[in-house]
């Protein structure tokens, strides 16, 4: 039997290799691999590492799109965690400077759960309200300056390694084989999906929506978190007024270059994985190539605008043909 | 118009009588807000500026916002201020307010920024930096340090289409314009944030054999110098020594980098806009004009500039 590639998916992953290649072609050393420090060092580790901040955003935000709902603020979370865990990391153990960071995170995300699910406020207008005030909030946190800090252990979440792999990478990985696990280890996924395609009828058929949509925007506040916790240890601090700043859009994007429809009712979380990772090998290989900066938004532009009509039911529908025409 | 009449007299009676009663001055200024660490520091400067010379010294925080400027400097005329000074938010739509200001005779300076204005006697003078000139100074102290020896520069730019960035970029071309020796291979922007810059500078590292093949980083800001720095050492060289750093703003940061020899020099853009405007505005009512463009000193600070000192002084300062 030959390896059938999956149908779904198979645009995305089509994309990220030839994106890889690109990368290849423009810098020859773009493969090449070695230990540093005990840790893995290459232009391909630096796609994982500095993309586990965004795959994170979209492993939040592909369930909170899946349930017809959109999470404007994840930036602005991510900078206020940043803030709190770069405040506390010196004075405070890394357990209860994390818990603190990560507990903020959830907060949000009940916040806006609670004005979507049970005030029904529109979630596009819902969240607008943290990206806003969140940033402000970080703001007052760090009175507006650059907070720096020391402690090695909340350092690890950004320059640290296990076995090799950065920090970063390992956490987006584990953080993923656990909402798989929740997800489509148990019905919880088709739940999610259920009310996203029709909350109303599956109210009726016994699944609690309410539950279910503040759920998934507390999961989403927890990865902006944890996405804000690796920022801001990546550069020994916390930066308000940048960290996450239009992330929210990138993740939006991930989602997106990931298949599943805005409008809610179906979702996969690897993809929207695989999205994010678009973005970051793009963005890493413009880098690496030497174009003058002025291009990188053009490019951007242009590849995602490829990646999205390979997927256009209209693009597959017309190749399908073709290809039956020359059978 | 008695409350014109009384402003008049006013303004004329401090012309007369100006040293000894710049103490008993009042002075408006309208701040665009506190968008950065800079800016905080422009702010606590300013005040620190006013209490030496006695001046008392009226903020209004615009929070980004040009209508804000303008009611805050139509405010300030109602109050009758002595003076007025503006950072402008942006270049143009000045003319209205500034030209009620002028009716009113009273003087208007503006710091660190421009206007575009077809009546130049809309203000008394602009303090402001030179940041052609500041990227020159960085040009150049690169070109002395590596004395000859042939040198590959990577340049962190700030966001693209910035007039800063735009202004360093050029300066520094100009810097290091005649030696031959030395030559910017890559030049990437770095958004004037510390994650990007550092994200850049891994690429650049990469891109360049490991890293082997730069020999200096000449970054926009400091904290794109900054966010490079441990890039540098997470690929396992020494920042300072095997690439060396410049970067403008002097942050108090970067001393800390200087001081460990992670950083080799910075080129200050000082916070300190507003006391150049008190000495002009002083020297003004006692009855001379100041020059139209009053620039600011762009000084270069390295490990010899007691670093360790000027982190301290500039701590406090709300960076």
């Amino acid at each position: 039997m030959s390896i059938v590639l999956p149908r779904k998916g198979s645009a995305q992953i089509g994309a990220f290799i030839l994106i890889l290649l690109i990368n290849w072609l423009v810098s020859p050393q773009f493969f090449d691999l070695r230990l540093q420090d005990g840790r893995l060092f290459g232009s391909l580790v630096d796609v994982f590492n500095r993309g586990a901040p965004v795959m994170l955003l979209a492993m939040g935000m592909v369930l909170v799109i899946a349930t017809r709902g959109i999470d404007l603020s994840v930036g602005a979370v991510m900078a206020i965690s940043g803030a709190v865990a770069a405040t506390l990391a010196d004075s405070h153990s890394i357990v209860i400077c994390l818990g603190a960071a990560l507990g903020v995170g959830l907060l949000c995300g009940l916040w806006n759960g609670i004005l979507v699910a049970v005030l029904r406020i529109q979630p596009i207008v819902a969240t607008l309200i943290l990206m806003v005030a969140g940033r402000g909030i970080a703001q007052l946190i760090t009175e507006g300056r650059i907070v720096t800090f020391t402690s090695r252990d909340l350092a690890w979440f950004g320059g640290g390694s296990l076995f090799g792999v950065p920090a970063p990478v390992v956490l987006a990985v584990v953080a993923l084989v656990v909402a798989l696990a929740l997800v489509r280890g148990t019905a919880l996924g088709l739940m999610i999906e259920a009310t996203g395609a029709n909350a109303e009828a599956s109210r009726l058929a016994g699944i609690d929506t309410r539950l279910m949509t503040v759920a998934v925007y507390m999961w989403c506040g927890f990865c902006a978190s944890l996405a804000g916790v690796i920022v801001a240890a990546d550069i020994l601090g916390a930066d308000a007024n940048n960290a996450g700043l239009w992330l929210e859009l990138d993740a939006i994007l991930a989602v997106v270059i990931g298949g599943p429809s805005l409008f809610g009712g179906r979702f996969s979380l690897v993809l929207a994985v695989l999205g994010g990772l678009i973005i970051q090998a793009m963005n890493t290989g413009i880098l690496l190539s030497g174009y003058p900066p002025e291009l990188n938004l053009v490019i951007k532009a242009t590849v995602v605008l490829v990646v999205l009509l390979l997927q256009t039911p209209r693009l597959i529908a017309f190749k399908d043909r073709l290809f039956r025409g020359t059978r | 118009m008695t409350f014109k009449k009384l402003l008049l007299a006013t303004a004329l009676f401090t012309g007369v009588t100006v040293p000894a009663l710049a103490a008993d001055m009042t002075v408006g200024f309208s701040q665009i807000g506190s968008e950065s660490g800079w800016r905080a520091a422009e702010t606590s400067v300013s005040k620190t500026e006013a209490e030496k010379r006695g001046i008392t010294l009226k903020i209004a925080d615009a929070q980004q916002k040009q209508e804000n400027q303008i009611k805050a400097i139509r405010s300030f005329i109602a109050q009758g201020v002595d003076a007025i000074f503006l950072a402008p938010v942006v270049a143009t739509g000045w003319d209205a307010v500034l030209g009620e200001a002028k009716d009113a005779e009273i003087p208007v300076i503006l710091l660190d920024r421009d206007i575009e204005t077809k009546d130049p006697s809309l203000y008394l003078t602009a303090v402001t930096s030179d940041s052609v000139h500041e990227g020159e100074v960085a040009g150049k102290w690169l070109v002395d340090t590596v004395a000859g020896k042939a040198c590959d520069v990577v340049e962190l730019q700030g966001t693209v289409g910035a007039s800063v960035a735009t202004n360093r970029k050029e300066g520094f071309e100009k810097g290091i314009a005649g030696a031959d020796n030395v030559k910017i291979i890559r030049s990437q922007t770095g958004e004037f944030t510390r994650t990007k810059g550092k994200e850049v500078m891994e690429s650049f590292i990469k891109a360049e054999n490991g890293g082997k093949g730069i020999c200096a980083l000449y970054a926009h800001n400091d904290d794109m110098a900054l966010g490079a720095i441990q890039a540098i050492k997470e690929a396992g060289l020494k920042p300072g020594t095997d690439i060396l750093v410049v970067s403008i703003d002097s942050v108090p940061d970067i001393f800390k980098a200087i001081a460990e020899g992670e950083a080799n020099a910075t080129v200050e853009l000082t916070p300190n806009m507003a006391g150049p405007a008190f000495d002009a505005l002083i020297a003004y009512k006692g009855g001379t004009e100041p020059p139209k463009w009053l620039q600011t000193e762009s000084k270069l600070y390295t490990k010899d500039s007691n670093p360790e000192a000027q982190y301290e002084a500039r701590k406090s300062l709300g960076y």
